[in-house]
């Protein structure tokens, strides 16, 4: 069918070439940047965007050297020829970023504990190390996951190749690279203050484009499927993509002092701007860390047990009730602040509403299994899944009793909070994560299985009793000091001062780092595993069929 | 059975599913946010309220970029232990200016929307420098390198311009003088104190460091703590006026 490589003409396509030449441009004005920068952070910045762009540009030149004059086929032999180069290095970037932020987790816990930890340095200091441990598990972490697996199963269920030649590739490095951006402003003290959006104004821009090109990869691979129908999965990876756009856009409306200058002042002020962040940050957790890992869900779960996804028709309930009712949630993070009552109580009916998709997602992730439930005996693996569903229902059902007003005034500013966010982010979210890329690792490398099962096993142990420690240790210093606060004595005063509730919480603190230190090694037995099913080299010639995927109707 | 076949609709084409999503998601948001721009309990004009002079502004991106807010809210509730420990339950007027807000969500430290005036220039320099010198039970992390970096007030004019932009009412006249106003503001017994009182009613003039012979970054800090909550004159302010 191809002509041999030495008839054919090779030539530059119009992405390869625009895309070389933007680079370039880009290189030339972060090195103008760089030169008249208000602050050598921001300097610093600038000169990691040129290094960036230029080598960016040596990439594109270097490949096209390299590669044959055809473009790579969609199909081979009547089989899609996937695309799992961009997979596989962000798999990898996962697993690392993983390490580093449960790490940085373990340290800003231990600085609660003990604060001599900050070691009075400003890069150090637990303001700075504590959106750098969240927005590496969420962002990097999390969101390479999300990447890796979008990219995985997209392809996988629509039986067609990933979109684009270039932008996977971009998608997955420039996502990568704001990771990088973001990560060092905040040891630097570059951040707007803006809980989980954290970053400035241009780490933004950059982070806006990448997305763009996400979506468009993604629709794109959607866009040319085989199968007729969308699976489910892809729902749940097209409203979180769609909608971190729409949030990122509107919490992060800016303008910046100077564009020689890091800073810049958001749009909106006061009370609007407390809305629109908890409006992002609740959907964040709504979009970004559920609707993306209800993805992995929903593939992975029925692909490790070989049966078909429990009931089509409450995926599409869970889906769209899931979505609708997520929005509203935001104001239950502002109960008796100065924002209008009207809106408090809104948010609350609909976080207690929220209940119920949410449950409707995990009973249909659960029964899943029916017919299959032997196999949570001999597959650690699916257990991980199984049990992080599991929690997912524990703190979807936490997240609605804390926003009840009255949970509320007592459970806000405290520890039960903190606990409430890692039963979820470390019970669901970690855990599905762990369970998918045991599956992934595998597949992309063509190995017949995992290096040790019983690895997976003492992974699951090891950072479940972490999580139960650490939820259990943040559930009593929450409430403790929740308590503790409104305490009066029998005359009427305050019965604690501040400094002595702070004091009480240090058993705690201490109790929940290790649960920290426990999860953390679970994780590096992880990687020893996956680095030696890789190395191992057992190789699986067949390729997977893909027979549990049909919808149940 | 019908209904459910329709949703073929959206399962079989990526751009209505796509476009349905953002219906879905725009709902919410919509009811909850756009209100807040035009409703009268949010929009208040309360007696007191000003912009941040230059200092207490450079000061507040100071407690920005060390992340404060991840352990000091500045928003007290109206419950009866809140308004006893902290002072008056905060108004949404109260960070009409503030961008972005920093209520924050964890009480790691105390809340400090009224924190102004309630310890002295010396305690916050000893607590920043070595929070356990004066708090033996902290967990707070000491910020010495405060106090020993100067001040980066250079571009701070650019800083006030910007939010003209978005509706802060900062004057040509501030604007012109806002290098000028920090250094006023930081120098105790300014001959042109009076022209920045003028500007900036109720403003704190004094070295705030203890170093009269410096401007830095711990003089802007504290300014900005001492001036959090002591704007509005709760002797004055009418709950009532706000119901109609």
């Amino acid at each position: 069918m191809t002509r041999p490589e030495s008839l054919t003409h090779k030539s530059m396509t119009l992405g390869e070439a625009g895309a070389a030449l933007a680079f370039g441009l880009l290189a030339f004005l972060s090195l103008l940047i760089a030169a008249k920068a208000h602050t050598s952070e921001y300097a610093f910045h600038a000169y990691l965007f040129a290094a960036g762009s230029i080598a960016a540009v040596f990439a594109i030149i270097d490949r096209y050297y390299n590669r044959p004059a055809e473009k790579a086929p969609l199909t081979i032999d009547g089989k899609p020829n996937y695309n799992m180069g961009p997979v596989k290095v962000a798999t990898v970037a996962a697993m690392l970023w993983g390490i580093a932020g449960f790490t940085i987790g373990l340290l800003a816990a231990l600085q609660l504990a003990f604060p001599v930890l900050n070691f009075d340095l400003s890069w150090l200091s637990f303001g700075r190390i504590r959106p750098l441990h969240t927005s590496a598990v969420i962002f990097a972490f999390g969101g390479n996951v999300l990447i890796a697996t979008s990219f995985y199963v997209v392809q996988r269920t629509c039986r067609a190749r990933l979109a684009g030649d270039l932008a996977p590739w971009f998608v997955v490095l420039g996502y990568n690279f704001f990771i990088l951006i973001a990560g060092t402003g905040y040891l630097l003290g570059i951040t707007q203050s803006k809980e989980y959006a954290e970053p400035e104004w241009y780490a933004d821009l950059w982070l806006t484009v990448v997305w763009v090109v996400y979506f468009l990869v993604f629709l794109g691979t959607i866009i040319r499927r085989s199968e007729p129908h969308i699976y489910v999965a892809n729902w749940f990876y097209i409203a979180f993509i769609l909608t971190i756009a729409v949030l990122h856009l509107g919490n992060n409306a800016a303008i910046p002092v100077s564009i020689f200058s890091p800073k810049s002042y958001i749009v909106w002020s006061g009370v609007q701007d407390a809305m629109v962040q908890w409006w992002y940050g609740h959907n964040a957790v709504g979009f970004f860390l559920t609707a993306g890992f209800l993805a992995i869900m929903y593939y992975f779960i029925p692909k490790r047990v070989e049966r078909p996804v429990y009931s089509y028709r409450l995926s599409i309930i869970h889906f769209w009730a899931l979505i609708f009712l997520y929005i509203w949630a935001g104001p239950h993070h502002l109960h008796y602040t100065a924002l209008p009552d009207w809106a408090q109580t809104l948010g609350m009916t609909f976080s207690v509403m929220l209940w119920m998709p949410s449950w409707g997602g995990m009973i249909n992730g659960l029964m899943t299994l029916s017919g299959a439930w032997d196999k949570l005996r001999t597959d650690p693996v699916l257990r991980m899944m199984v049990v992080s569903v599991a929690f997912y229902g524990m703190s979807t059902f936490e997240g609605p009793l804390m926003s009840i007003k009255a949970v509320n005034s007592l459970s806000h500013y405290t520890d039960w909070t903190i606990g409430h966010v890692h039963s979820g982010a470390l019970g669901w979210v970690a855990f599905v994560s762990f369970g998918a890329v045991y599956c992934l690792v595998p597949w992309l490398w063509n190995r017949k299985g995992l290096y040790s099962l019983k690895l997976v096993n003492w992974h699951f142990w090891i950072s479940t009793i972490g999580i139960v420690l650490y939820i259990s240790a943040m559930w009593v210093s929450g409430i403790l000091q929740g308590l503790m606060w409104r305490a009066y004595t029998n005359l009427g005063f305050l019965e604690y001062s501040f400094i002595e509730t702070v004091e009480a919480m240090h058993p705690f603190y201490v109790i929940r780092a290790l649960g920290g230190a426990l999860f953390l090694i679970g994780s590096c037995l992880m990687v020893f595993n996956l680095w030696m099913t890789v190395r191992s080299g057992d190789t699986e010639i067949t390729t997977q069929s893909e027979p549990s995927l049909v919808p149940a109707e | 059975m019908s209904l459910w076949s329709k949703h073929k609709l959206l399962e079989k084409n990526s751009i209505f599913m796509s476009i349905g999503v953002l219906i879905v998601i725009s709902i919410g948001g919509l009811v909850e946010i756009v209100p807040l721009f035009y409703l009268k309990s949010t929009i208040e004009k309360v007696e007191g309220m000003r912009p941040y002079t230059p200092l207490e502004l450079a000061g507040r991106n100071i407690y920005v970029r060390e992340g404060c807010y991840n352990c000091h809210s500045q928003m007290v509730r109206p419950l009866r232990d809140e308004v006893e420990r902290y002072g008056h339950y905060s108004l949404a007027a109260e960070s009409m200016y503030d961008r972005p807000f920093q209520w924050g969500s964890k009480r790691t430290g105390p809340d400090l929307a009224r924190v102004g005036g309630k310890y002295s220039d010396e305690w916050h320099r000893d607590h920043l420098n070595q929070p356990r010198s004066v708090v033996p039970g902290t967990v707070m992390p000491a910020y010495p390198w405060l106090a020993k970096t100067d001040l980066d007030f250079e571009h701070i004019a650019n800083d006030l311009k910007v939010q003209t932009q978005l509706g802060v009412p900062y004057t040509p006249e501030m604007i012109a003088n806002a290098g000028a106003d920090i250094r006023i503001q930081a120098t105790p017994d300014h001959p042109d104190a009076d022209a920045l009182s003028k500007r900036y009613p109720k403003v704190q003039s004094r070295d705030f460091d203890g170093d009269p012979k410096r401007i830095t970054e711990a003089d802007a800090l504290i300014a900005y703590l001492q001036l959090l909550g002591t704007l509005v004159d709760f002797k004055l302010y009418n709950d009532k006026a706000n119901i109609r």
